[in-house]
């Protein structure tokens, strides 16, 4: 019996010395720029494999009874800026929509102008990189057909969303590449459950990505520009949270 | 001739090296998925089923804390967990209300962008090493020769009596303890052909992109939050089947054991003189 006291003993001890120093090896790891770097596999293998097996792939999309009965918001609910702020009490009709960059024909879309483009209405699921989702339907102008009215230039990769909130201070961004950019499904929303884009959702204007995480759905989007690389946005990495919070860019798993 | 010691204890090679390279890679891939998967779980620490659900739907299982105290709620069924879970105090004593504490998770300290990336990057790592050495038992003969039970070992009467022997810690000696008993080969297969393809399959279950390419697995499991729930199911599955193991590890001689696990070398435990 002593035996296996002085063994079970030993054995949380053993544990226990193991555990701590592992602990703080791995907090160190990932602290590591080479580590980080090795831990960004994952990003790199899904993204190539998803593009690979399913560029095209449509998003599920759900019927009317599936709506979520409450759809919760997240992050910025409403802008702080003086210029959203006349915006929205003049209910965006002075409000446009740029499209620059890497583009023939740059535009400037009134609201209206928006709404009198053919539009697509979609029912899909929205999964926060939180772990919750939440169904809801969403109406708006095909990103592809946007791209195309501007004329796209051959050069553009990435297509980058510049938004009216920020944290505290620092504006929001995304970005998607040109699969995900001229996906049918990938939609600037001014409708939402039938109504108009509520403020904590996004007002006037918001992108939806269905194939990826909430935190790429750009909110309050107020410039669309093409690019040749995300280097020179930000602080290169293709988004706010990736930026701030060194999240995924890629954000489809 | 007396038989001298050495010779009465008769040493085996008990497990192939692609057994044995599998074992710890799998135990280290393991450990840094559930630790980094219960910092991405502190995120939102609620589960569901169906195919949505947030903060105002309901929830089946639940961590959080209320006036100071930690809870667990499982249903409705809610256990006091401070100290535990919901409410705890951090390696500086400071009092944190995170679901899970820092020694359980990596990061330990909260950051859900590194937790993800250590999880999707080793979740691509254990589907890997699941489907080679699945593939690899197959081919070998593994899988038919040590690991799937035997007609007659499937039988009420033997499984019966092997349940005895494992609750009287009564293991198998001499030549009989040259194969796994019948318990150890089904709860063997049981994780190699069910659990860990479970874990990886309710995984890609939550994957935006794989609905839309692979559509058919979230229906399959019942939507994404049904998914995300049986991927925490499976892995607690998991963590009872690593602390079953360990025990049986620690009761049934663990330097022989242990041993038998890095050199291959196992030496039978003599049968009890009469």
């Amino acid at each position: 019996m002593t035996d296996r006291l002085s063994r079970r003993r030993l054995l949380t001890g053993l544990g226990l010395a193991v555990s701590t120093p592992l602990l703080s090896a791995c907090d160190r790891l990932g602290q590591s720029p080479a580590f980080r770097g090795f831990l960004g596999t994952g990003e790199w293998l899904s993204y190539r494999v998803q593009r690979l097996i399913g560029a095209s792939a449509m998003a599920t999309e759900y019927p009317q009874s599936q709506l979520s009965p409450q759809f919760r918001t997240n992050g910025n609910t409403r802008p702080a800026s003086a210029e959203y702020q006349r915006h929205a009490a003049e209910s965006f009709t002075h409000w446009h929509l740029v499209i620059d960059g890497l583009v023939d024909a740059p535009q400037s879309l009134s609201l209206a102008s928006l709404r009198r483009m053919p539009a697509r209405t979609q029912i899909t699921r929205h999964d926060c990189v939180e772990g919750w989702s939440a169904i809801g339907q969403w109406t708006g102008v095909p990103l592809a057909a946007l791209l195309d009215r501007a004329q796209l230039h051959p050069d553009a990769r990435f297509i980058v969303f510049h938004c009216a909130d920020d944290f505290r201070g620092t504006q929001y961004y995304e970005s998607i590449d040109l699969v995900d950019a001229f996906h049918p499904q990938t939609i600037l929303a001014y409708g939402m459950n039938g109504k108009d884009l509520p403020m904590g959702h996004g007002a006037p204007l918001r992108l939806r990505v269905e194939r990826q995480l909430g935190y790429k759905h750009a909110k309050f989007v107020m410039r669309v520009e093409a690019v040749r690389s995300l280097d020179t946005i930000g602080r290169g990495r293709g988004g706010y949270w990736e930026d701030q919070g060194d999240y995924d860019w890629y954000a489809g798993i | 001739m007396p038989l001298s010691r050495r010779d009465d204890a008769t040493v085996v090679n008990r497990h192939r090296p692609s057994t044995r390279i599998w074992h710890w890679l799998n135990a280290l891939i393991l450990v840094v998925l559930l630790m980094s998967g219960l910092m991405i779980l502190n995120a939102h620490p609620r589960l569901y089923w169906g195919k949505s659900g947030a903060n105002s739907d309901p929830a089946w299982l639940e961590i959080g804390n209320r006036s100071g105290s930690g809870f667990l709620r499982i249903g409705e069924l809610t256990i006091e967990t401070t100290g535990f879970l919901g409410v705890w105090r951090d390696a500086e004593g400071r009092t944190q209300t995170r679901a899970f504490p820092s020694w359980a998770t990596i990061p330990s300290q909260y950051n859900l962008a590194l937790s993800r990336r250590w999880h999707l990057t080793f979740a691509w790592f254990l589907a890997a090493s699941t489907v080679l050495y699945a593939g690899w038992s197959i081919v070998n003969g593994h899988l038919r020769r040590d690991l799937l039970p035997r007609a007659r070992e499937l039988r009420g009467r033997h499984l019966w009596s092997d349940l005895k022997r494992h609750a009287r810690l009564d293991f198998p000696k001499g030549a009989e303890a040259r194969n796994y008993n019948t318990l150890q080969k089904l709860s063997y297969i049981a994780v190699l052909l069910m659990l860990l393809p479970l874990m990886v399959l309710s995984g890609m279950a939550m994957s935006p992109a794989l609905n839309a390419s692979v559509g058919w697995l979230p229906e399959l499991l019942g939507g994404r939050q049904s998914a995300r729930s049986i991927h925490f199911i499976s892995a607690m599955a998991l963590v009872s089947f690593i602390l079953v193991h360990l025990a049986m590890v620690a009761l049934s001689g663990p330097v022989n054991e242990i041993r038998s696990m890095i050199t291959g070398r196992y030496r039978l435990p003599r049968d009890r003189v009469p």
